[in-house]
């Protein structure tokens, strides 16, 4: 069995600092070695999630926050996948421990993210997808997610109703977490009377953005049991994929879709290929979750993920938010954080906070958002240009 | 003073065509027949194609059916030109099937077209359209709009 063990969780609250996305990774940092009971000296490799900022500091997040923490002389590695930049900081983690390179491995995301829609670099640059999009098309994030929104409408018959109790659900978890940006609850006719941002989602559909940081403590499952955790939460798979040609499904930052003229689509989309690799590799599916945290970067996103993660069929996202099977005390809840919605996105750290709140419920120790007697849980996020990530922990 | 009217970006479609002739340019990989919007000019990208082709320039069908719309109520960040001073005016946003590509290609709609003006499955066709305008250039791009019905007669008896 390739299972790695979680020795520490930890995050910087999330919200609007206006601080050093350093401060909050380091932060996070102390708060995961702190968890783990182990040292900053104890750790044999480090690895950052990258955030994207003109200079260099984000762009060698590794490094960075080892210069933070005191230079000690771990192995490094800097990653950036967009989206998926903290899961790709985890694989690359897990295959620094599973090929013996280290025992204890640091990884650790943050940002401290701009106001308001994000945006590309500065500068004139054709050559870059996520330029020309915005530059043609003036295409924003949102514009991308009300896509999504409207095609659910017409082909599935969701309803914008639907969609606003998403936000009601994963507000009601987010008031409960004391590291989320919001925590209040919020009404369905709160998220109705919301400015429409992008037709038929509004404000309250969709996450903003945020400063945050996350980070976790990872080992061997040996070094876990020569250390004291017999019984540690376990990362038994990690799904890094690509898509497959012809992506027929219009994705960010992507102003066409692949042709599929020569080659027929691989009968599931991209996103359900994310989480079918990650069940894949962990020898076990969707009827084995306990619970899910999914990137709801808009509210009709997350019926699609429910799909996508096999909780449901093609199509019966909004039927599982209706039935409450997807809230806390629900069959299979998801986004017990409180989800993006709750947090906002600080990019690097997401897929990190995931896997921090798989920590604590599968530990037991997730307090008044507890689902209980969880066993088994999955992460899935998406990032630009076609990273996608999954992660499957245990216990 | 003369301004010159310049594609947003060079090669995407036919410059300076009358209308009915306006069509988005992509490539046609000459041994597997893969069509790549916006174009693909150095290799084909699909992993199972044989190899050896050439990427020939083909212009894309004229119409084809709304896949999904949305608009943008805020105004987007640079590089998307707009006029901080100017109330901001939505833009709307179409995603199009084209059937004999077998893709959906994205793309504004012709001024005037609201949301409430689509639905998913019309059949709109593809016009040129400015995208701004500063002191030296008319940045021309192209615009999706419903296709008008004695448009659809006249090419279903053609």
């Amino acid at each position: 069995m390739n299972d790695i063990a979680v020795l520490g969780a930890g995050m910087h609250p999330w919200g609007k600092w206006g601080r050093s996305f350093v401060e909050y990774g380091t932060a996070a940092a102390r708060a995961a070695l702190a968890d783990a009971g182990l040292s900053w000296r104890d750790v044999g490799s480090v690895v950052g999630a990258d955030t994207v900022r003109c200079g260099y500091p984000g762009y060698v997040a590794g490094a960075t926050f080892a210069q933070a923490l005191g230079w000690q002389g771990a192995r490094v590695t800097s990653v950036y996948a967009a989206c998926a930049s903290g899961a790709q900081a985890v694989g690359a983690a897990r295959a620094q421990i599973l090929a013996g390179l280290a025992d204890v491995v640091l990884v650790v995301g943050a940002d401290s993210a701009p106001k308001g829609f994000f945006a590309p670099a500065g500068g004139e640059r054709p050559d870059d997808p996520d330029w020309l999009r915005f530059r043609v098309l003036g295409a924003t994030n949102p514009a991308y997610f009300a896509l999504y929104a409207r095609r659910r409408m017409a082909l599935h018959g969701d309803t914008v109703d639907d969609f606003a109790q998403v936000k009601v659900k994963n507000a009601a978890a987010g008031a409960l977490n004391p590291l989320a940006r919001y925590r209040t609850a919020v009404s369905a006719e709160e998220v109705a009377a919301s400015a429409v941002v992008a037709d038929p989602l509004r404000l309250l559909d969709i996450c903003a953005t945020s400063d945050g940081g996350a980070a976790l403590v990872l080992s061997s499952m040996e070094f876990a049991r020569r250390h004291g955790h017999p019984d540690p939460v376990r990362i038994r798979a990690v799904s890094t994929v690509t898509p497959t040609y012809p992506k027929a499904v219009l994705d960010l930052p992507d102003i066409a879709t692949d042709s599929a003229v020569a080659a027929s689509p691989a009968p599931h989309g991209f996103r359900a290929s994310i989480a079918r690799a990650a069940y894949e590799e962990a020898g076990l599916g969707p009827e084995d979750l306990s619970l899910a945290e999914v990137y709801d970067l808009s509210t009709a996103l997350e019926l699609e993920w429910y799909e996508d993660i096999g909780l449901c069929g093609a199509g019966e996202g909004a039927k599982l938010v209706r039935e409450g099977v997807t809230a806390l005390g629900g069959r299979v809840p998801v986004n017990t954080s409180g989800g993006l919605a709750s947090f906002g996105e600080a990019v690097p750290a997401q897929a990190i906070a995931q896997l921090c709140e798989l920590t604590w419920q599968l530990r037991g120790t997730a307090g008044s958002r507890q689902v209980p007697g969880a066993r088994a849980g999955i992460t899935a996020n998406q990032g630009l240009f076609g990273h996608g990530s999954a992660v499957v922990a245990v216990r | 003073m003369t301004r010159t009217r310049r594609p947003v970006v060079a090669g995407w479609f036919t410059d300076d065509s009358e209308e009915e002739n306006f069509r988005l340019l992509g490539t046609r990989c000459a041994a597997c027949a893969s069509v790549f919007f916006p174009r693909e000019d150095s290799w084909c990208r699909n992993p199972g194609c044989p190899g050896g082709g050439e990427l020939v320039e083909t212009p894309l069908s004229r119409r084809g059916r709304v896949w999904s719309f949305t608009d943008g109520r805020y105004r987007p960040p640079a590089p998307y030109v707009s006029d901080p001073n100017a109330p901001w005016e939505p833009y709307t946003l179409v995603a199009v099937e084209l059937e004999a590509e077998a893709m959906v290609v994205l793309g504004q709609a012709a001024p005037g077209v609201r949301t409430a003006d689509l639905a998913i499955g019309m059949e709109v066709e593809v016009v040129p359209g400015v995208l701004n305008e500063d002191d030296a250039h008319i940045w021309t791009t192209w615009h999706w709009r419903p296709a008008p019905v004695h448009a659809r007669v006249r090419e279903e008896r053609s």
